[in-house]
């Protein structure tokens, strides 16, 4: 992003919406599987799962687009 | 001024918002009465321990990357001045955006309703605007490092060392202060030792700046502003389902809290007692939307230092612009959740949840009460489970350390480049300017957490602290406006105007604070309140500044234009921009930023 050869921010964001998307969309679909359900309001719409997923899809588009060498 | 006593701040920008707002107010005293009184809001699991520590780990990552693209001074302070429009748009606006603020705001929202967004839209978005379009040109082109490295360049060396002392002395302390306050609300948030939450958000901070310096901090604070938003995102949304939409929380709130306007910007600012706030709304534009505002964004090196990185005068000015689409859209993360704690929190009864002050809470330990200042919080509880939440407190704390890292990082440049440079070591080689520059982030670190450790003990300190700031950020700006706009303004004019102006707002602030009624005159009313006061104490201290710069400079004699080339509106040809399509001209989404401005505040008239 700089205009040379460094690795963009952007990539590094992708590393990390990655891993959290990793992580709460596996807590989700594991809390899907199992139907323990954390007690919290509006559960039922399992918000892990779809936002996991959403984490996950951005990331792992960062890391693709701004790989570094690309 | 008790209201004014109870106000904790975040970084300037935090602090500058609280100190117009006494809904932050987290009472210091009161908080730590209720954390030892009270149990922790939220407990977290080892998923929500995990997404914490997984941060710690990306930010060290990024300041270990980018500790061999900070050898020269110019890529230590300055980042290189290789940013995108974009990186250091998001940058500008991640520096302000932080934990306590978000948290205090969104209290705000839940006891003065929409009221609070005018701290988003008037009291950012012109300044911004006017930042990246007019005044950026001359920062730009003037290549300076700092604002006193302006005012040094455009009135000597005396108006600079003020600026710098100052600006140096406060951001230190303001960190501090800051600091603590953030360990405080993690304490009451979560348990959490403050030594310990001191400790390692401290000495991160310190670890990425000293290793990678401002394009550290910078490349950090976007990483922070991505993972505010998808951290405090879920709560509005989730929110907006379970109160019904917008339609919903309208007629929820009209239903159960009659009496009083939760949902008007501007019907009920005609006088100053038809609204919670006790403000007008000659206040709120001139004082809050002019005064304070402009001097915050346009003068405050925190938040302009990260737009002077950018990689060309396009980026510089674009970046501000950028970021004030985001300025505009933190309300949906913010003001919103205020709104729908008023009629989705609940007791574990069934009854309707009512938040209170920190004084009602610290009166009365044991039952069970919550302040404002846990709205965000408690929401957080409400809709998030493992994971989740631990990726909202993620977010808390991505916002304070991207407040401390602009302390420190403004800090470690002004101190290198307008104090110790001019005063101490002039003629140094560059990388003697560097390693004083990493040793100025560690050295303000290690006194953020002393300044931190004194006000835990001597917690009335904090109040001076936090006025002491507002004293400088109006007269700050006169004399900035003066000396750039017009040709006239001189050395004398600058320096009498700028001491007369601070002078004039220390005065005010002490004949209100020890004399009460004198609230009327200087807010023009007597049922003004705090927030009325500040507006109008910047306001006359801005008038001030400006008269004693005019009066002087027509006394005394000014520079040739050939000496304020570069500095000064009529005596600088800016440089011709490269023609570029509309849709990458920063005019073009200056329009469309003024059209969705003015459209939010007619919407929500």
């Amino acid at each position: 992003m700089t205009g040379t050869r460094e690795i963009p921010i952007w990539f590094f964001i992708g590393v990390l919406l990655s891993v959290y998307g990793v992580m709460i969309l596996g807590y989700g679909l594991w809390e899907l599987a199992t139907g323990h359900v954390a007690n919290v309001v509006l559960a039922h719409l399992h918000a892990p799962v779809w936002w996991g997923a959403l984490m996950l899809v951005l990331g792992l588009f960062y890391l693709v687009k701004f790989r570094p060498g690309r | 001024m008790p209201a004014a006593r109870s106000r904790i701040g975040h970084d300037r920008g935090k602090m500058l918002a609280m100190l117009i707002a006494p809904a932050f107010s987290l009472s210091l005293p009161t908080a730590t009465a209720a954390m030892v009184a009270t149990t922790s809001i939220a407990h977290l699991t080892g998923l929500d321990i995990a997404v914490i520590v997984v941060y710690f780990a990306m930010v060290i990552w990024i300041g270990y990357y980018l500790k061999n693209r900070a050898n020269t001074s110019e890529e230590f302070f300055m980042a290189g001045r290789e940013m995108t429009a974009w990186i250091a748009g998001l940058s500008f606006v991640s520096a302000n955006l932080g934990s306590l603020e978000l948290m205090g705001w969104a209290g705000s929202a839940y006891q003065y309703g929409i009221l609070a967004a005018h701290w988003y839209w008037i009291g950012a978005i012109p300044a911004m605007l006017f930042l990246g379009i007019v005044m950026m040109p001359f920062y730009y082109v003037s290549k300076t490092h700092s604002v006193p490295g302006y005012l040094k360049l455009r009135y000597g060396q005396g108006s600079s060392t003020v600026a710098a002392v100052s600006f140096a002395f406060m951001t230190i302390l303001m960190s501090g202060v800051n600091m603590f306050s953030m360990a405080l609300v993690m304490k009451v948030v979560l348990g959490w030792n403050i030594t310990f939450s001191i400790v390692v958000s401290s000495l991160a901070v310190a670890a990425y700046v000293a290793l990678g310096g401002l394009r550290s901090a910078i490349f950090n604070e976007v990483l922070q502003f991505v993972l505010i938003w998808g951290g405090a995102l879920l709560v509005p949304i989730l929110g907006m389902i379970d109160a019904g939409g917008w339609t919903g929380l309208k007629t929820r709130i009209l239903h159960d809290l009659p009496g009083q306007d939760y949902l008007h910007l501007w019907r009920g600012l005609g006088h100053f007692h038809d609204n919670p706030m006790g403000v007008h709304w000659t206040g709120i534009i001139f004082g809050l939307g002019f005064a304070i505002s402009f001097g915050y964004w346009t003068t405050d090196f925190l938040v302009v230092q990260r737009v002077l990185a950018a990689n060309s005068l396009r980026s510089a000015r674009m970046a501000p612009v950028i970021g004030s689409f985001f300025k505009m859209a933190v309300p949906f993360i913010v003001i919103l959740p205020g709104l729908l704690a008023l009629v989705v929190l609940h007791n574990p009864n069934g009854s309707l949840m009512h938040l209170v002050g920190e004084d009602v809470v610290s009166a009365h330990p044991g039952m069970g009460l919550h302040s404002y200042n846990e709205v965000l919080p408690l929401m957080l509880v409400r809709y998030c489970g493992p994971g989740l939440l631990g990726l909202g407190i993620t977010a808390l704390i991505a916002g304070f350390m991207s407040g401390m890292a602009g302390n420190v990082s403004a800090f470690a440049a002004v101190w290198t480049y307008d104090i110790y440079q001019p005063m101490l070591r002039k003629n140094e080689p560059d990388e003697h300017y560097v390693t004083i520059g990493r040793w100025a982030t560690v050295l303000g670190v290690v006194v953020s957490i002393g300044a931190a450790y004194l006000v835990m003990h001597a917690q009335g300190i904090m109040d001076y602290v936090q006025a002491l700031f507002s004293f400088f950020i109006a007269p700050l700006l006169g004399a900035i406006l003066m000396g750039m706009f017009w040709k006239r303004a001189t050395k004398s004019g600058g320096f009498w105007g700028l001491l007369i102006g601070t002078v004039t707002s220390v005065g005010l602030w002490a004949w209100v604070h020890f004399y009460p009624a004198a609230l009327r005159f200087v807010a023009l009313s007597p049922d003004a309140k705090d927030m009325a006061e500040n507006m109008y104490r910047a306001l006359w201290s801005l008038s001030i500044t400006v008269i004693v710069t005019l009066v002087v400079s027509l006394c005394t004699s000014g520079k040739p234009d050939s000496e304020l080339k570069g500095l000064v509106y009529g005596a600088t040809v800016l440089p011709k921009e490269d023609p570029v399509a509309f849709y990458k001209n920063e005019l073009f989404w200056a329009a469309i930023a003024v059209v969705v401005f003015v459209g939010l505040n007619v919407m929500f008239w």
